[in-house]
């Protein structure tokens, strides 16, 4: 197999917070029945996390599940791994009705990094990003800008964001322009 | 800009978060209905100024459709709902009442 | 002349000296300074022209409604016009113009207008113009293009070196404004533990309070305001801001905040201007209150300026505006500037009060020997470039017995006004008051919030009251309510003493002298900046125009970029006079954002350049942008039109991957094609009826073609679908189609049959998709090696999982060509890699790129129709000859019953048709087919239209597909098409079937 690339290829740049396109991330949209226990159980098995509250996130690096609707889920693996997890889970999963695609190569993943994280990403979503009204372990699916994009906090000071993978390009050069040295703006 | 909360996601979302998806609770007519009932389906809608029932989608969002309950003339909003119903719920009627006593929407008052 | 004083200045640092440009010469001014400020400091009163009659204008205010003051600033890069010089904070190296004039400020060609001005009244243009018809065309249009506009627009060629950004706020409790009301409002509401942002527009906390005296809990303003904003600089749960202005007020308590972040530091590292967007729960109001000037002859003289603005250039920047001043007033107020101009050193000739008796500051400036006239009025001024006398007479009366005063500045003063802009914006009423001959927040008619309740508070003296104590206690109040409001709990305690001298009432004066002549009234300008005088609106009511809205755009009063701050009252107060109603009855114009103008870069914020919008790009877009390709634009994506080889014009690049694609072997990056995923044990029932042909019957492993049409019939789609299993379901979209069409499934899902079992899943970016198209399109697969790609293996309308070369793939046998096709799906991770390995594969078989337009004539030749070409929203199947693919089995689908409408049903729509130059040229795109007779209009009867049309390298002749009446039973007539050239096309009616009539390429 040849070497898999993700959209940007690990770019980044840094400004008043870091911004960087992390690579490839193994990703599957889950849709069921979120309080089905044979879904639950594929979940765990996956990721070892349980199945996530409404807007909540359970994840360790690359790997775990976050609530995207209330039908819907997006489970974390490593890139090498979605092959066999989603294989798994299709088969765990085959007794109820219930969806499990791979949406790896669908998608880019940034991360933003520093203390001004939450200022970048407050110049492109309209979301309440003070550390009253969203901390890490929330997810909140939002447009970044013009596009849709969906974002969580690893830790105080790190986001992770998620957008379609053609759409890579542009939210790079948004986010880059959010972070632009002399922008901050000093409220969080 | 209104602000309406998502009901499947909890979400006080603003107007650019979502998509107005027009008049709420049409009852689809397919085939075997009459001219008047698939025109009346199709074309006609309630323009109040007042109260009136919207079907919105959380598209910048978690994607589901939703109704809202609000006044067309304040843009005060009464609630919003599950799309899977047919009419609105008696706590939206109930709180519309309160705050337009003698409300009518169609068939609902 | 106006001059710097040797102290004072509580805004300026006299250690730090700042050099500036205005027209071409050096001046010198102070850190602190505004460019007004320090344009007075150096004896430059005239600072433009006005906008029509091009009558010399000074500065008139020092704040964010000054009218006349307007500068270009900057050069290249950085211009821009129409600046405010009273909100131009000075820095070294600023270059200012004055605007309208030519050729210079002092000797203007265009100052001939205001000998005309008696020509030129309100409506001038309404009437002039209309007659006769075509001298509009070739000599007013010309004319007034050429005088209109104000300032000097922008270098076309240089581009804004700035940037500019958004940001998304949230908070309890908005403050705007950052006078001692909204300080306080934003203290009381802080100490509730309520999330509170403040924001001021100027670059200084503390309003005007500090320069208009009087202390508060027995300290000076100055020290109150310092204290202040040191204990809320220290609240965890306070944002402040300054040189931000509250530019609107929206609906649910959304409002903008135009931040100014370089303007005063151009060429600083990061943005130029912020745009705040804000989400407040309550909003308070502390915007203050703006003096009004008095309706007198010559008030636009260069030297007539506000009373208050005169005592602000004395307090804060220690400048005089001239040597010998005459205060006129018809309230108290008017006695501070007459006391603290006399305090600098300035000879205060008189105090000028329209008033019989007046408070203690008239006794106080007495003291100080200021002469008080009582009962007077100033019935005109004189002077061009600056005031050189002043006629007073009576208050009463036409405005004869004159006595001629020389002196070179007045000071003006008709009453304050409260800024009600914040609170009118989103819906909140007025009432009069006619004590303070003012308009002011209605408290129990506020705007209204989701909620159904007010969510906007005015306080201090945007909400009425004057005098220091009981603008402090209004603001302590508001700051509790909204707290309280927004769900907290204030903390008890009293609002600060604010103790100043006592003022006797103010007596509403809206003509100087009451009964002024004619004469005087036409120079009574009420508009400075679009040059509206007292008489243009007591025209307007002569001529009917009763509506204070009519008035308005009739006399343009109040429409310039100040939207009338300073003349809005007075106007309408003349306009109730000459209605003979009340103001009240009147009424004000709407209140519309922004407040003051905002720069249009700031509201797109960081949406130029290469962020303007989202580009979506697939994963080989930068193969193809190395390799020649000439863009085109599909949805947000960027598709290859053609790949053009260096020596090539578009269109031989298009003719030769038409012709090699036909000949030997074509790559398209068919990426962008929608791909959705339908899964679930009703997902069979679910597409039968989403698309108009049967889904449910196709068997595993195989692909159909389908149409999607809206509840109205008209198709909104098309794509081949494939059955991946027994309730897996695989559709393809059009281009533009995915979002749209997942959109479309997603509603009929979860707002009409929410009980069937089914989930669709976008994965349209998961693949990357390689149309493999050519007589050789299966000897490179075979070649790459892997999967069986025979026809007995995978005939055509099938699919099959498996790998080609190093590739895992879906491949698809479907043709939008003709030609023998495959479209292989691979992991977009690894698209670049399988189209790298497809072009090193095919070289010996001839492969070549092709792009859209070589698609498009493809599909042409083969009569395929294009979802937006040959389809426009009102487009049905029936009548592309579709019907084929209209399921007569099925009991409904969506479409289906329209299908049946009468109009549906007409045998006179316009149907599909080839159509075939007679000359073998291209027919114009969109070109309409004239049939016999006129319509009603005259115009010739239509019968058909062209959808698509190109140049066939095939069949070496233009070909064409069209919507024609009768078309399909008028095959070889003749049609005329007249192009928009002047030419006219014939045509033959044809089969749309050009190339391969019997599909035998593509079956192979």
């Amino acid at each position: 197999m040849s070497e898999p690339i993700s959209a940007l290829n690990h770019t980044s740049y840094e400004g008043i917070a870091k911004v960087e396109e992390c690579g490839l991330q193994g990703m599957i949209t889950l849709r069921g029945d979120l309080s089905d226990k044979v879904l639950a159980k594929a979940v765990k098995d996956a990721t070892g996390q349980k199945v996530p509250g409404q807007r909540e996130v359970l994840v360790s690096g690359d790997t775990g599940v976050c609530w995207m609707s209330t039908d819907e889920l997006l489970i974390l693996v490593p890139y090498a791994e979605v092959g066999a997890k989603l294989a798994a889970m299709t088969n765990a999963l085959s007794g109820i009705h219930a969806l499990a695609v791979n949406v790896s190569d669908a998608r880019a993943v940034f991360r933003i990094t520093g203390p001004c994280a939450r200022e970048v990403l407050g110049k492109v979503a309209p979301v309440d990003l003070s550390s009253e009204a969203f901390q890490p372990g929330q997810i909140r699916r939002s447009r970044l800008a013009q596009v849709a994009g969906a974002f969580w906090m690893d830790d105080a000071e790190t986001f992770r964001v998620v957008c379609f993978r053609s759409a890579a390009d542009y939210v790079f050069k948004l986010l880059k322009a959010a972070a632009q040295s002399g922008s901050e703006v000093g409220v969080y | 800009m209104l602000i309406l909360n998502c009901p499947y996601c909890g979400v006080d979302a603003e107007e650019t978060e979502l998509a107005a998806g027009g008049e709420a609770h049409l009852k689809r007519y397919g085939p075997g209905s009459s001219d008047d009932e698939f025109h009346d389906y199709l074309f006609m809608r309630e323009n109040p100024k007042g109260v009136h029932f919207e079907r919105w989608r959380h598209v910048n969002g978690c994607g589901k459709w939703f109704h809202a309950a609000r006044c067309t003339q304040t843009l005060e909003v009464f609630g919003t709902y599950s799309a899977q119903t047919t009419e609105p719920p008696q706590k939206i009627k109930d709180a519309i009442t309160t705050k337009r006593p003698g409300w009518s929407w169609r068939e609902l008052s | 002349m106006s001059t710097r004083l040797a102290k004072q200045g509580r805004l300026i640092d006299r250690s730090k000296q700042v050099s500036f440009t205005f027209n071409g010469t050096t001046l010198q001014g102070y850190q602190g300074d505004t460019l007004a400020s320090a344009l007075l400091a150096n004896d430059q009163m005239m600072m433009g022209r006005s906008f029509k009659y091009h009558r010399p204008r000074g500065v008139v205010a020092s704040g964010a409604e000054e009218p006349n003051a307007l500068v270009g600033l900057g050069q290249g890069s950085r211009f821009e016009p129409n600046q405010r010089a009273t909100t131009t904070e000075l820095f070294n190296g600023l270059t200012a113009t004055s605007q309208n004039h030519w050729p210079s400020l002092e000797f203007d060609v265009g100052a001939a207008n205001t000998a005309l001005a008696r020509f030129l009244p309100a409506g001038f243009y309404y009437k002039m113009f209309i007659h006769p018809k075509p001298f509009w065309k070739h000599i007013y249009e010309p004319f007034i293009r050429q005088s209109a506009g104000l300032g000097k627009a922008p270098d076309k060629d240089s581009r804004d070196a700035d940037t500019y950004e958004h940001f998304y706020f949230f908070a309890d409790v908005l403050v705007i404004g950052g006078g001692v009301a909204g300080l306080q409002a934003a203290k009381t509401a802080a100490a509730s533990g309520a999330r509170v942002m403040l924001i001021e527009q100027t670059a200084h906390w503390g309003g005007r309070a500090p320069v208009d005296g009087g202390r508060i809990s027995g300290e000076p303003v100055d020290k109150f305001v310092e204290q202040l904003v040191s204990e809320l600089e220290t609240m965890s749960n306070v944002t402040m801001r300054t040189r931000c202005m509250g530019a609107g007020v929206y609906d649910h308590g959304y409002v903008l905040g135009y931040e100014r972040l370089t303007d005063h530091k151009p060429g600083t590292q990061g943005p130029r201007h912020r745009l705040w967007r804000i989400r407040a729960k309550q909003i308070v109001t502390a915007t203050g209150a703006i003096e009004r000037p008095l309706s007198f002859a010559g008030n636009d003289v260069p030297g007539v300026m506000l009373a208050s603005a005169m005592r602000d250039y004395v307090v804060n920047w220690g400048v005089i505006p001239g040597e010998r001043v005459i205060v006129a007033t018809n309230n108290d107020d008017a006695y501070r500037t007459a006391i603290t101009l006399k305090q600098a050193g300035v000879d205060v000739l008189r105090v000028v009060d329209a008033r019989n008796t007046a408070g203690p500051l008239a006794e106080e400036a007495r003291q100080l020997g200021i002469r008080v006239d009582p009962g007077k009025a100033i019935a005109k001024v004189k002077g061009g470039k600056r005031v050189k006398k002043v006629a007073i007479c009576n208050q009463d009366g036409i405005g004869g017995a004159r006595e001629e005063v020389e002196a070179d500045a007045v000071a003006m003063s008709g009453g304050w006004s409260p800024v009600v802009h914040m609170w009118s914006h989103c819906g909140g009423k007025l009432i009069w008051d006619d004590a303070q001959a003012h308009f002011r927040p209605d408290p129990s008619r506020p705007p209204l919030g989701a909620d159904g309740e007010g969510f906007v508070l005015a306080a201090g003296s945007s909400n009425g009251p004057l005098a220091l104590a009981d603008v402090l206690a209004d603001a302590d109040a508001a700051g509790k309510a909204a707290a309280k409001a927004a769900g907290h709990k204030p903390k008890r305690g009293k609002a600060p003493l604010g103790e100043t001298t006592a003022e006797a009432p103010m007596e509403a004066v809206w003509l100087m002298p009451a009964n002024a002549d004619i004469q005087l009234r036409g120079k009574s300008w009420l508009d400075f900046q679009n040059d509206v005088k007292v008489s243009d609106v007591q025209l307007a009511a002569r001529e009917g125009y009763e509506s204070v809205e009519h008035t308005k755009r009739y006399t343009t009063l109040g429409m310039a970029t100040d939207q009338g701050k300073l003349s809005n009252i007075n106007g309408l107060a003349i306009l109730a006079d000459a209605l003979e109603s009340e103001i009240p009855k009147v009424g004000t114009t709407t209140f519309r954002p922004p407040y003051t103008p905002i720069s249009l870069a700031s509201i797109g914020g960081e949406a130029r350049g290469d962020v303007f919008q989202p580009i979506r790009q697939t994963p080989m877009h930068d193969w193809h942008d190395k390799n020649g390709a000439d863009w085109e634009p599909v949805g947000h994506w960027r598709r290859t039109y053609a790949y053009v080889r260096p020596g090539e014009s578009v269109h031989d690049a298009v003719n030769r991957e038409v012709k090699n694609t036909r000949e030997n072997l074509g790559l398209l990056d068919a990426s962008t094609l929608g791909k959705l995923i339908v899964k679930g044990p009703d997902a069979g029932k679910f597409l039968d009826m989403l698309y108009t042909n049967m889904m449910s019957t196709l068997k595993v492993g195989k692909c159909r073609y389908g149409l999607m049409c809206s509840e109205n019939g008209f198709l909104v789609d098309d794509g081949v679908v494939a059955r991946i299993d027994e309730d897996t379901w695989l559709c393809h979209t059009t281009t533009g189609g995915a979002e749209r069409i997942h959109g479309h499934m997603e509603e009929w899902l979860q707002t009409e049959w929410w009980d069937w079992k089914v989930y669709v899943a976008n994965v349209t970016e998961q693949y990357a998709q390689v149309a493999v198209v050519g007589p050789n399109a299966r000897k490179v697969l075979e070649k790459l090696g892997g999967m069986d790609v025979s026809r007995e293996a995978l005939p055509f309308m099938e699919w099959r999982d498996g790998r080609i070369g190093d590739f895992d793939c879906r491949a698809y046998r479907i043709s939008f060509s003709g030609e023998l096709s495959y479209e292989i799906a691979v992991p977009a991770s690894q698209g670049q890699a399988f189209w790298d390995a497809l072009m090193e594969a095919g070289k010996e078989f001839g492969v070549m790129p092709y792009g859209t337009e070589c698609l498009h004539i493809l599909r042409a030749e083969k009569g395929f129709i294009m979802i937006g070409d040959e389809t426009d929203g009102t487009v049905i199947p029936q009548d592309l000859g579709l019907h084929w693919a209209l399921s007569k089995k099925k009991e409904d689908y969506l479409g289906k019953r329209a299908h049946s409408r009468s109009h549906m049903a007409d045998p006179e729509r316009w149907k599909l048709a080839g159509l075939e130059t007679v000359d073998g040229s291209v027919l114009p795109d969109g070109a309409y087919a004239v049939g016999e007779g006129v319509n009603a209009n005259g115009q010739r009867n239509m019968i058909g239209r062209v959808t698509s049309t190109y140049y066939s390298a095939n069949l070496e002749r233009g070909i064409a597909m069209g919507l024609i009446k009768h078309g399909p039973d008028r095959m070889g007539e003749i049609v005329e098409f007249p192009g928009t050239d002047g030419k006219a096309y014939k045509a033959r009616i044809v089969d749309p079937v050009f190339y391969d009539k019997d599909g035998e390429k593509q079956n192979v």
